[in-house]
């Protein structure tokens, strides 16, 4: 099957997914239930986008197909981010209650975080990959401990109500916050189509890509920020879901040849799509709500994730 | 006209590559020889500005290379690194096609197809061009790089260590091909090498380096003797004449 023929296919199982989502057994007002059933999709669309482009170019200027900002470090330090606000401020404090401020606080801390973390990770001196792993795997540690303990002190009632927002969740996706994250994710696009080409180049290594006159060091900075402002978004949108990203970027590369980004980051985003669509609706209509998403998502991606690593040390080794 | 001038870099507080000056005539193919760890893929990576140096700097035509935009520069001289690894999976044609980049953006035209077909042509590869780069020997995958930087049709190429990998066979074969460039096509082309054989049968010029240190920088007829190179590698070196070549006969058990 050629690339284009498999886009298409792609393209026909996201949309049907997205009808099944929109008009299965709709019961009751319709013009009540599927204005927020389409509420619903759109936040997972744009989720599901960000998502898969954020691991794709985040994966080329790494040079790996394992490491994801999500594995990096980023989810955890969006539970830090909420963890804290409502362990100093608390429930009902403004910063909770703000959705804007809320919102802004946590992209913000997790933009910054990972700027941070990758000043000292991604430098000109290269890390084998197994020591940016394991400093994922110790810094989300930490940090989850860190929130563990936070969150023992915490007055019961408050921690309900912060435990639902660390989970992804897609059901109470505030409209207003959609708007922004559609215009965020629109800037974030623009860009990024305007690179598209630079990154095919640098997918071929630092010397070779400024053997063709890219500026390197410089486009690694820019496409480190795109990428953690996109994640972050769709992390402050509706939560973590951390292996999606690992899972869809890694489907793209297997079923799509081609070394062409416009084509695995299209290819990627429709299997996210495909992922979160057709995930919730199982979840919704087939689980009837007796499990969640990003149970399931993480639950394969963990799997899949080991088997990467196994793939990945038996042709190093 | 490339101008390598006072140039320094240290990594951490030992210099590797310590004061060097040499001026790169243009239209010659150029050897840099020396002992391991004497700095010569440094200086090349400087040059090309893979590595920024400490002190001194490389002018492309009186301008800094740091200043050149990094697209103009492309146009201008090419650089072939010793390890070439890549993590995404590419045919060949797809891998000299990247050598148009700094043209086309991505977006060939039939001009620069024109270019990857000669490239191609030029290395021996049209039977194998959409082959992917993992089912090629070392040497092939050597040659579709040079065919690479072939496509980038820039008026400098460096190269550093481009005869690693290969045997004999296609060591002189792609020697061949920079000669042809250089006499035909009026490249230049600085090469690094470890085998002073090549440099002497191929080159026009040959800049030694020792310890960081400029040794020697000359014509061929100047450097390869023996007093000049007993100081560049610390042993006896004979050398033979066939047929209007030296050759350096350094398997010698007896010294």
């Amino acid at each position: 099957m050629r690339n284009s023929t498999k886009l298409i296919l792609l393209t026909a199982i996201a949309i049907v997914c997205i009808l099944l989502y929109g008009f299965y057994d709709i019961k009751g007002g319709f013009d009540y239930a599927f204005p927020k059933r389409m509420l619903r999709v759109t936040a997972m669309i744009i989720t599901g986008i960000a998502i898969a482009y954020s691991t794709v170019v985040f994966q080329t200027i790494t040079h790996n197909r394992i490491l994801t900002p999500s594995v990096m470090g980023l989810d955890s330090m969006y539970q830090v981010v909420q963890t804290l606000i409502y362990f100093f401020a608390g429930a009902m404090s403004v910063w909770v209650l703000n959705k804007y401020l809320n919102f802004g606080a946590a992209i913000l801390a997790m933009v910054v975080f990972a700027l941070i973390l990758y000043r000292f990770l991604f430098r000109a001196d290269k890390h084998p990959i197994y020591f940016l792993l394991l400093i994922g795997m110790i810094i989300g540690t930490l940090l989850g401990s860190f929130v563990t303990f936070l969150q023992v002190l915490i007055d019961p009632v408050e921690y309900l109500s912060l435990q639902s927002r660390l989970f992804a969740t897609f059901t109470n996706v505030k409209a207003e916050l959609l708007f922004i994250s559609i215009g965020i994710l629109f800037l974030a696009f623009l860009y990024g189509y305007l690179i598209m080409d630079k990154l095919d180049v640098m997918s071929l290594g630092r010397e070779n890509a400024i053997n063709l006159g890219i500026n390197y060091d410089g486009m690694v900075m820019r496409i480190l920020i795109l990428s953690s402002v996109l994640i972050a978004t769709s992390t402050a949108l509706v939560g973590p879901i951390t292996f999606l990203g690992l899972i869809v970027a890694n489907l793209s590369y297997q079923y799509l040849v081609t070394y062409k980004h416009s084509i695995h980051i299209l290819g990627a985003s429709l299997i996210s799509i495909i992922a979160l669509v057709g995930g919730n609706f199982l979840v919704e209509h087939i689980f009837e709500l007796r499990t969640t998403l990003s149970v399931i998502i993480n639950f394969i991606g963990g799997i899949y994730f080991i088997y990467l690593l196994l793939k990945e040390s038996r042709a190093a080794g | 006209m490339i101008e390598i001038k006072g140039l320094t870099k240290l990594f951490g507080k030992k210099p590797v590559v310590e004061d060097v000056t040499v001026t790169i005539e243009p239209g010659t193919i150029t050897s840099f020889i020396g002992p391991n760890g004497a700095g010569k893929s440094t200086l090349l990576s400087m040059v090309s500005r893979l590595l920024e140096a400490d002190t001194g700097e490389v002018l492309l035509d009186q301008n800094n290379v740091r200043k050149w935009k990094s697209s103009e520069f492309a146009k201008r001289v090419s650089i072939l690194k010793q390890a070439n690894y890549l993590n995404v999976r590419l045919t060949v044609r797809e891998l000299v096609a990247f050598g148009r980049y700094p043209y086309s953006r991505g977006r060939l035209t039939a001009e620069d197809e024109k270019f990857v077909d000669q490239a191609i042509e030029y290395m021996n590869l049209a039977d194998m061009e959409d082959k992917y780069l993992d089912e090629l020997s070392g040497g092939q995958k050597q040659r579709a790089f040079i065919a690479m930087v072939i496509a980038q049709d820039t008026d400098y190429i460096l190269l550093d260590e481009p005869l690693n990998n290969l045997d004999m066979k296609h060591s002189v074969q792609i020697m061949k091909i920079l000669r042809k460039l250089v006499d035909e096509l009026g490249k230049t082309v600085v090469i690094v090498l470890h085998d002073i054989n090549f440099a002497s049968v191929y080159s026009d010029r040959i800049v030694a380096l020792k310890n960081g240190r400029l040794m020697k920088n000359g014509t061929t007829h100047e450097i390869i003797n023996s007093d000049v190179l007993r100081e560049i590698y610390d042993m006896d070196i004979p050398i033979q004449e066939q047929n209007g070549c030296r050759i350096c006969v350094y398997f010698n058990s007896h010294t």
